[in-house]
């Protein structure tokens, strides 16, 4: 195949930035999206020129750590796919293709297509936990969970943390992220006691990062890698508006 | 080098209580005043430095990865064991110790791993209190699986993702612990040396990824927990970023490196589809539960469809020579078995490199429902990756490079030869022996970081005062010197070639001649091979860009050196080994039929190699292994 590729550059956080256009001949069918940029890195190389910086990991789809908007999209057209899994057999020979990092103002650009998504780590250190110190655990059968909570539960947890809800959300909102998260502990019995100040305090992690508000749009779900549900959004307002009502009145 | 393993007396079950009785205790007061580093946030890294702030250590904690949740524990697919016996199927810890040590090829130390099964228990019982999501039974209780080289079912389970679920249990406890400041968590930092004075570790040098600063940082103890070198092989299971230089760098500074030959061969990977590849993908292991593995039985129908070969044409192979274990043979036995099969131009797929893993069977035997509802998420990754449809054609499954038994060598107390360093999870030696069964990776992560280190880390603590080092002074501006000096050597090699090239190059030396079979003649040219392939990236590296800033090409020189200079101590542990092992089979040490011999008259012990200069040969230690408690036997699983 033979690609036209335009890629976003940029130095470094201070930079303004720009696209840079290549042509790219003899990829694979087969080659995942990041080992189409491998290449393209090793043929930059051999001209002299620096390799374009992008963020990747285990390449199987599960640690998060790949982004990209490919052709305006968070991972690219492919359902339930992240960039590491996308394959060049979706494109065809002679596409043109844009590629931009995630663009949030909370996700500053770090270098090139890398930025940094440290802020849903606040979020999590706000309240993504369930308070239990190690060796403090009773029987892990004393406590039953039925299996359709469990199930929704996972259902939330499988959230990888890419942050691709954020980067297609037209505010940049990380109420998928949140709500995920927070669902997930929500959900369980174990997760109970702390249930109120867990979505208060995630909630008020995630406005001090800069995201912006949910309207609603469904962009975030449409672009989720993980297909985590807009259920989960619901779940959260209600769980928060409950828990502010009781904030209110105790 | 002294190799005092300080195993505790007593009967093989007591000895965990005895030690924990024994240990030396650190009084609340004063575990405040010690400084603990953490270097590596997966299941091991993750767990320890969330307990060691819970217990009221300060812990500064260091990961490669933009945030400590990407850890590569995260891609464990299939599940954890533990020792519940929920299933009222004969299960105990004693039958899981036994499992462990006997899965080993009894090349592991009885001691560890009899506390290894002991914990499992309360592992499983901390992941739910944490919310772990774990499969289910309707009546609320906890599900169970078999997995390869058991016949209990003991396996717990998240879907295909029971390492995502486990790691983002540790990382919630250590977001707790970052939120009230006591881990400081230090994210896009990579462990580029270790600061050794008067023989104690007391601090590391890292580089900062995004800014390329230097930096040093001191403390009382460092605990390097970094995961696995399977990458010097190029194409592995492992991640992108999964590399040996941590490990490497405190060997060079005096830490035995035990076992590097023991290597694990995963059987059930999706085959090599060309020369692009960055990485192989894993197949859960589970999958062998309801897959059939088979091939042709003739040469000539290896290029059919696999719909034209009839059923009195296939050959399952596994099923045929290991009766009683049949698909679920251990790995080391599944992958060579696969090879064999390969290599007889049996083969199927491009290339010939693969076998069939079929499920019709369980199809029509369970329904798609049933099979979609427990591998799912593993036929969608494998169409995705091959644009084939499991549910109509098998899977094409090769064995690929997935994990590493070998380590640096550690005493009971996980405490490597130099004080101080302790090493936890997949980067130490202890608990595999020479082949690791399934579930039991994420298990010893979170028992060494839950369960161990928190306590025996006080048997050294107590020995020393707390305070650390100058970081001004001179061993820690010495050490950063040396990396600057190396990390400037890389900067500015205009040579020919990316660090890409060579790490491709010393995959395929490493995969041919030290990987599923190895000989004394391969392993020799081996190591020829990297010696003038580490002369020409001396002098052909190309580097772009400089030194004080984010450079990839930069991150992965440095790697990719170290890597060069480990894959030769892997193939000289490999032809000092003569005998055939777990992972670890030499062409020399084979029956008739084609079995592994084991020779423990004279390899009963494992392998610890000390530094002793560029250009030197290692010197090659022993600890011998004494098992008072099982029989060495033929590991047998027809």
């Amino acid at each position: 195949m033979k690609l036209f590729l335009k890629v976003w550059k940029q130095e470094g956080p201070e930079d303004e930035g720009h696209f840079e256009s290549h042509v790219l001949d003899g990829v694979s069918e087969d080659s995942s999206f990041l080992e189409m940029l491998d290449q393209l890195n090793e043929q930059l190389l051999g001209e002299g020129k620096e390799p374009i910086a992008f963020d990747h990991d285990c390449r199987e789809g599960i640690c998060g750590t790949c982004s990209l908007n490919i052709n305006g999209y968070a991972h690219g057209l492919e359902n339930s796919t992240t960039t590491c899994q996308l394959h060049m057999r979706k494109f065809e020979d002679g596409d043109s293709i844009t590629v931009e990092p995630f663009r949030a103002k909370a996700f500053p650009v770090v270098k090139d297509l890398v930025v940094n998504r440290s802020a849903f780590d606040k979020i999590i250190q706000a309240g993504g936990f369930i308070t239990v110190r190690t060796g403090s655990a009773p029987d892990g059968n004393a406590m039953p969970v039925p299996k359709e909570n469990a199930d929704l539960a996972m259902d939330a947890a499988q959230c990888i943390g890419c942050g691709a809800c954020v980067a297609s959300c037209k505010n940049a909102s990380a109420m998928l992220f949140t709500s995920a998260k927070a669902g997930h502990l929500n959900m369980l019995p174990q997760g109970q006691a702390e249930k109120d100040s867990r979505v208060l305090n995630m909630v008020a992690a995630m406005d001090e990062a800069g995201f912006g508000n949910c309207r609603n749009y469904g962009e975030c779900s449409a672009a989720c890698p993980k297909d985590i549900s807009l259920d989960y959004i619901a779940k959260l307002n209600r769980d928060y508006a409950k828990a502010k009502i009781k904030k209110v009145f105790s | 080098m002294i190799l005092d393993s300080k195993i505790p007396e007593g009967p093989l079950a007591d000895k965990w209580e005895n030690h924990r009785f024994s240990s030396k205790l650190v009084n609340p007061a004063n575990k405040r005043k010690f400084k603990i580093i953490v270097v590596g946030s997966g299941l091991a890294g993750g767990s320890a430095a969330a307990t060691l702030g819970e217990l009221g250590y300060n812990v500064d904690c260091f990961c490669y990865q933009d945030t400590p949740r990407r850890a590569h524990s995260i891609a464990a697919q299939g599940g954890i064991n533990g020792a519940k016996n929920y299933q009222n199927d004969g299960d105990s810890i004693h039958r899981l110790f036994y499992d462990t040590i006997k899965g080993g090829d009894f090349r592991s130390r009885e001691s560890n791993v009899h506390r290894l099964a002991q914990n499992s228990v309360n592992i499983i019982d901390q992941c739910v209190a944490q919310g772990v999501p774990f499969a289910r039974e309707y009546g609320g209780l906890l599900a169970n699986r078999s997995f390869g080289g058991a016949q209990v079912s003991r396996t717990f389970y998240a879907r295909g993702q029971t390492g995502q679920q486990l790691l983002l249990g540790a990382y919630s406890a250590l977001s707790r612990q970052i939120a009230t400041g006591q881990v400081k968590m230090h994210v896009r930092q990579e462990m580029l040396d270790l600061i050794v004075v008067d023989g104690h570790a007391k601090g590391i040098i890292t580089r900062n990824l995004a800014t390329g600063e230097m930096k040093v940082w001191t403390a009382d103890a460092v605990l390097l927990c970094t995961g696995g070198y399977g990458n010097v092989y190029y194409l592995s299971t492992n991640a992108i970023g999964c590399n040996v230089t941590a490990n490497f760098r405190a060997y060079r500074r005096g830490a035995g490196f035990a076992n590097p030959c023991f290597t694990q061969i995963h059987p059930t990977c999706i085959p090599v589809a060309g020369d692009h590849q960055s990485k192989l993908t894993l197949m859960s292991e589970s999958l062998r539960n309801d897959g059939r593995v088979w091939v042709p039985k003739n040469a000539e129908d290896a290029g059919k469809a696999p719909s034209e070969i009839p059923e009195d044409a296939r050959d399952y192979y596994l099923e045929r020579k290991y009766p009683s274990f049949g698909n679920l043979a251990p790995r080391d036995i599944s992958s060579r078995s696969a090879k064999e099969a390969c290599d007889e131009g049996r083969g199927v797929g491009p290339g010939g490199r693969g076998v069939y893993l079929d499920f019709e069977d369980s199809i029509n035997r369970l329904g798609e429902n049933v099979i979609s509802e427990r591998y799912g998420n593993l036929f969608e990754m494998y169409e995705r990756i091959t644009g084939e449809n499991a549910y109509q054609r098998p899977m094409r499954i090769y064995p690929a490079i997935h994990y590493t038994m070998g380590g640096l060598w550690v005493d009971y107390n996980l405490m490597s030869t130099i004080p101080g360093c302790f090493v936890l999870g997949e980067a130490n030696f202890s608990d595999h022996g020479a082949n690791r069964l399934g579930a039991s990776a994420l298990m010893q992560g979170l028992s060494d970081g839950y369960f161990v280190l928190p306590y025996t880390i006080g048997n050294y603590l107590t020995t020393i005062s707390p305070g650390g080092i100058d970081p001004e002074g001179a061993a820690a501006r010495e050490t950063l010197e040396s990396v600057k000096e190396r990390v400037g050597q890389m900067v500015s090699a205009k040579g020919k070639r990316s660090s890409r090239s060579y790490h491709k190059e010393l995959g395929n030396i490493m995969w041919e001649y030290a990987g599923m079979a190895r000989s004394e003649k391969g392993l020799n040219k081996a190591i020829g091979e990297i010696q003038d392939l580490r002369d020409d990236f001396n002098k052909n590296l190309l580097v772009t860009g400089h030194g004080e800033e984010l450079n990839m090409e930069l991150e992965r020189s440095g790697r990719v050196r170290d890597f060069l200079d480990f894959g030769e101590l892997l193939c000289r542990d490999a032809l000092t080994r003569n005998e055939s092992c777990g992972g670890h089979f030499r062409e020399e040490y084979q029956t008739a039929d084609g079995e592994a011999t084991r020779n423990d008259e004279d390899f009963s012990h494992a392998a610890v190699w000390e530094y002793k200069g560029d250009g030197e040969t290692p010197t090659r230690h022993k600890e011998d292994l004494e098992f008072e408690n099982v029989k060495l036997a033929v590991r047998s699983y027809k």
